[in-house]
């Protein structure tokens, strides 16, 4: 576009601060209200183009005017002209909206990774470091940041309109969003997707802070255990250790360095081992089993939260080496073998 | 014969000699049963007009309320809940009961056979069946309204309306359920009557372009109503006994809620709007004095918009979660579709060229039309463009797009209908400078209380919310006003249209001089339609074949 950057800035400026236009606080937003403009000006032009059309011919050709009207049966050049140049213009906004709309959905491989899960009516997000918020979210300028976000009940939708991004979220299925925050500020959190009684109460707030203050701050609020820590606690607790022990003889398969793969199932696919990959593993583990193995992982549908899962998944995803993984059952199991005296160790497995 | 130029062709009978004919459709019979069992295709448009009109004005009630909560940011005049009752209302109210049966069900029922030379429709008493249906429809949705209400959105969308709500949601899918067999008992008859009635000479390219745009948009209602049938079906049958089609915890999934509902209720915005710009292109030629420019265009564009109407629903689904090819894919059909949108804004705007043109109370709304619905139609274009559509969808901007082309287009179209064809209807005229008035003062309110709604879209401000934060309320405000003045534009119709049945002139058979079949016969028509089945040798819209019709008439009265 050959309207200059000062103009630019100058023209978003004036209408955000008279309240017509939203703060442009993110990277994606110049680029989404470049399109905007121009499909205002398309509106615009395309307007003025049919009033002038109706008013024009409605004063030239009034009955006053023109008593007699002269028949025509129409014209097959200006039928082609109003066909092929609307198209053209749509097939424009198409490529255009196509491109943005990759530029949105498509994260950057070193975006950071946050978890967001939706519940009537509030939003939690969980930071990998173990910083977990309620209809909040702080997030450091100049880093892109990937929001993993899943439903715990309703459909719901993650929206924040000042950085031009929107996802829904949806029950039983991960879906991501990313931005980079370019201004330090607090913006709007919306749900856009009607979800109940309290839909207009489901919103909250963006923090963001410069790169210094954000490390501030994430040292501030951490509970101490990141989502990993509380993963392999999970991992431990449910069992899941007893068959993926990454040992020779192990009866699951293992797990450690798995994240990222392809994997060969049973029924001879090929799957890319992603966060939503595992979370159905886990959930419908018949309907994903590995080449070479036995289908005899019980669900565990019901039995664990999407915080849950987050925080098993993050641990799957950090899994490097199965050293740990080995250590927590040999303990286990040396406590099964010997007589039931509490010993120190095992508290972690009975602790209520 | 010299006629002095005038700036109207309204011409009318000597009403001091003139009375509405002997016998016509409305006293042929009397007593209110009469009414109940007509078989008659102009008394069911009656009945399914006062039926229309009665919901019209209850969704419309709804919409005042909303907007006088929205007056604030706090949600200080109802509960949240019931804010969400009323948003629901409005939406079942006005697209399953008002909208989808507007132009087709009143003005299309009354005058399709009488457009193609029929006595009647195909199929008479499955037309009465088919407002029994909208009734029963329509009273079921009142019984979930008297009950407690309704607060699923009208998208019913799972699983929050299947899992986590306890008000009548079976009641009212039922509802929606029984009208949609309405729906398609209507396009059923339209169809068979088309295809099998027309007289002697009515060819397909004779037909008026209000014929053509009622069979496209009847064929929409055969395929697409049944596909809502079965979800709501779905629906229910999750609530009664859990069967899971859409529940992700029993293998289901909720996205195919979205495609199947969306499969429905994208075509039905054609079914809504497709009839309504058969009156457009019947009112501007009248009043233009000149056949339709590129009639084939036109009428195949309407044909067009049918077709891709059925491949583009899950451009409501951008952001939800679909591959991203696919949505590629939809947004590109949608892009397509609006293609023919915009032919036909040409070819009506270059019918005017070269016209003889006359400004009465249906062209007013014509024009409204024209200017509102290419807004509404340029509007999509920006959530048709994908990337767009995620700053843009579920908010404020989504809801003045629809309403630009839903009230703004159909609804200025179903007036400009109901002036246009009230002569016929009633044998009288409407008063012509209140009814003037009327239009410019929905005109003006209308774009007051959306205009400002696109702003608060691409501000952010979400659809549906009960309370918003404060730098959003000096454009809710100014919406609320043009609320206020939209609502009394609408209600004077009611008023001079009800004065104008007992004390209207006598409109005569022919008031606009206009070319349809239905202008050649008495006002209002003979039970029968026809003395004698007509025969048809001539174009639609052929005003020197009326003009020689009109000669001969005084020759030989003379």
């Amino acid at each position: 576009m050959g309207i200059s950057p000062v103009l630019w800035q100058f023209l978003v400026k004036w209408l955000h601060n008279s309240s017509l236009f939203p703060a442009e606080a993110s990277t994606i937003s110049p680029y989404t209200d470049a399109l905007y403009f121009f499909l205002l000006l398309m509106t615009i032009v395309g307007l003025i183009l049919v009033c002038a059309l109706v008013f024009g011919f409605s004063i030239r050709y009034r009955r006053e005017k023109n008593p007699v009207a002269t028949q025509i049966e129409g014209s097959t050049l200006l039928e082609a002209t109003w066909t092929i140049i609307p198209l053209a213009i749509f097939l424009v906004t198409f490529v255009w909206g196509a491109l943005l709309y990759f530029r949105i959905y498509d994260p950057p491989a070193n975006a950071m990774n946050i978890y967001i899960v939706g519940k009537q009516w509030m939003w939690k997000a969980e930071h990998p470091g173990g910083q977990h918020e309620i209809n909040a979210l702080h997030v450091p300028t100049g880093r892109p940041v990937q929001l993993t976000m899943i439903s715990q009940d309703v459909f719901h939708s993650f929206s924040i309109p000042d950085f031009r991004v929107k996802r829904e979220v949806i029950p039983g299925r991960y879906t991501t969003v990313w931005f980079e925050a370019t201004t330090p500020g607090t913006y709007h959190i919306f749900c856009t997707q009607y979800c109940g009684t309290a839909h207009s109460a489901m919103i909250g707030e963006v923090t963001v802070l410069t790169p210094e203050d954000y490390d501030k701050w994430t040292k501030q609020s951490t509970s101490g255990m990141s989502l990993a820590q509380n993963g392999e606690r999970l991992f431990a607790s449910m069992g899941c250790n007893a068959c993926h022990s990454g040992s020779a003889a192990a009866r699951g398969p293992n797990l450690a360095g798995v994240y990222g793969s392809k994997l060969t199932l049973t029924n001879g696919s090929q799957v890319l081992v992603n966060d939503a990959y595992l979370r159905d593993a886990i959930l419908n583990p018949s309907e994903h089993v590995t080449a070479g193995f036995s289908p005899i992982m019980p669900t565990y549908q019901g039995q664990i939260s999407e915080d849950g899962l987050i925080d098993i998944v993050e641990y799957i995803k950090n899994l490097q080496s199965n050293y740990r993984v080995q250590q927590t059952q040999m303990t286990s199991e040396s406590n099964q073998a010997a007589p039931p005296t509490p010993v120190e160790g095992t508290t972690e497995t009975v602790k209520p | 014969m010299s006629t002095p130029i005038t700036h109207t062709i309204v011409n009318l009978p000597d009403q001091a000699t003139a009375r509405i004919p002997k016998r016509n459709y409305i006293n042929n019979e009397h007593g209110l049963l009469s009414w109940l069992l007509t078989g008659d295709h102009k008394r069911i448009a009656i009945l399914y007009l006062i039926s229309i009109t009665f919901f019209f004005f209850i969704g419309g009630a709804f919409a005042g309320l909303i907007r006088l909560e929205l007056l604030t940011p706090a949600p200080d005049l109802v509960s949240s809940d019931t804010y969400n009752k009323f948003f629901t209302m409005h939406g079942i109210i006005m697209i399953f009961l008002f909208l989808v049966p507007s132009v087709p069900a009143t003005l299309g029922n009354f005058l399709i056979p009488i457009m193609i030379g029929a006595k009647d429709l195909a199929f008479p008493k499955i037309n009465l069946l088919s407002w029994y249906l909208y009734v029963i429809g329509g009273i079921l949705t009142l019984a979930a309204l008297v009950l407690g209400g309704v607060d699923t959105g009208w998208t019913f969308t799972t699983p929050l309306s299947t899992h986590y709500l306890n008000t009548h949601v079976i009641t009212a899918a039922t509802a929606i359920f029984i009208a949609g067999f309405a729906s398609i008992f209507t396009g059923l008859n339209f169809i068979v009557t088309i295809h099998r009635m027309r007289a002697p000479g009515m060819t397909w390219f004779r037909m008026p372009l209000f014929v053509w745009s009622n069979y496209a948009a009847s064929i929409l209602m055969v395929l697409g109503t049944p596909v809502l049938a079965i979800t709501l079906v779905l629906v229910a049958l999750e609530r009664l006994i859990g069967i899971g089609v859409f529940d992700p915890t029993k293998g289901g999934d909720p996205l195919l809620f979205q495609h199947l509902f969306w499969f429905y209720s994208h075509p039905a915005v054609y079914i809504m709007i497709l009839p309504g710009m058969g009156v457009i292109s019947e009112v501007i030629s009248t009043f233009s004095r000149k056949r339709v420019f590129g009639y084939t265009a036109v009428a195949f564009s309407s044909v067009a918009i049918a077709l891709f109407g059925f491949f583009v629903w899950a451009h409501h689904m951008f952001i939800m979660g679909v591959s991203n090819y696919s949505a590629l894919v939809f947004s590109l059909l949608t892009m397509l579709v609006a293609v023919p949108s915009a032919i036909k804004i040409f070819n009506w705007a270059f019918t005017l060229q070269k016209g003889s043109i006359t400004f009465e109370t249906p062209m007013l709304y014509a024009f409204a039309f024209i200017g509102l619905f290419t807004i509404g139609g340029l509007t999509g274009i920006f959530l048709g463009s994908l990337g767009m559509d995620i700053h843009l969808t579920e908010t404020y901007f989504i809801v003045a797009h629809f309403h630009y082309v839903m009230v703004g287009g159909m609804l200025m179209a179903f007036l400009a209908g109901i002036h246009f064809w009230w002569p016929k209807m009633t044998g009288r005229m409407y008063p012509e400078s209140l009814s003037k008035l009327s239009a410019v003062t929905s005109f003006i309110g209308f774009n007051l209380t959306f205009m400002p709604q696109f702003i608060l879209g691409y501000l952010g401000m979400p659809r549906r919310y009960h309370a918003y934060p404060a730098e959003y309320q000096v454009l809710n405000v100014l919406s609320t006003a043009g609320a206020t003045v939209l609502g009394v534009g609408f209600m004077l119709p009611l008023l001079y249209l009800g004065w104008s049945l007992k004390y209207g002139a006598i409109a005569g058979n022919n008031p606009w001089q206009a070319t349809g079949l239905e202008w050649q016969i008495q006002s209002p028509p003979l039970t029968e339609n026809f003395t004698e089945i007509p025969i048809i040798d001539y174009e639609a819209y052929d005003y020197e074949w009326l003009e020689k019709k009109q000669r001969e008439e005084v020759t030989t009265v003379g």
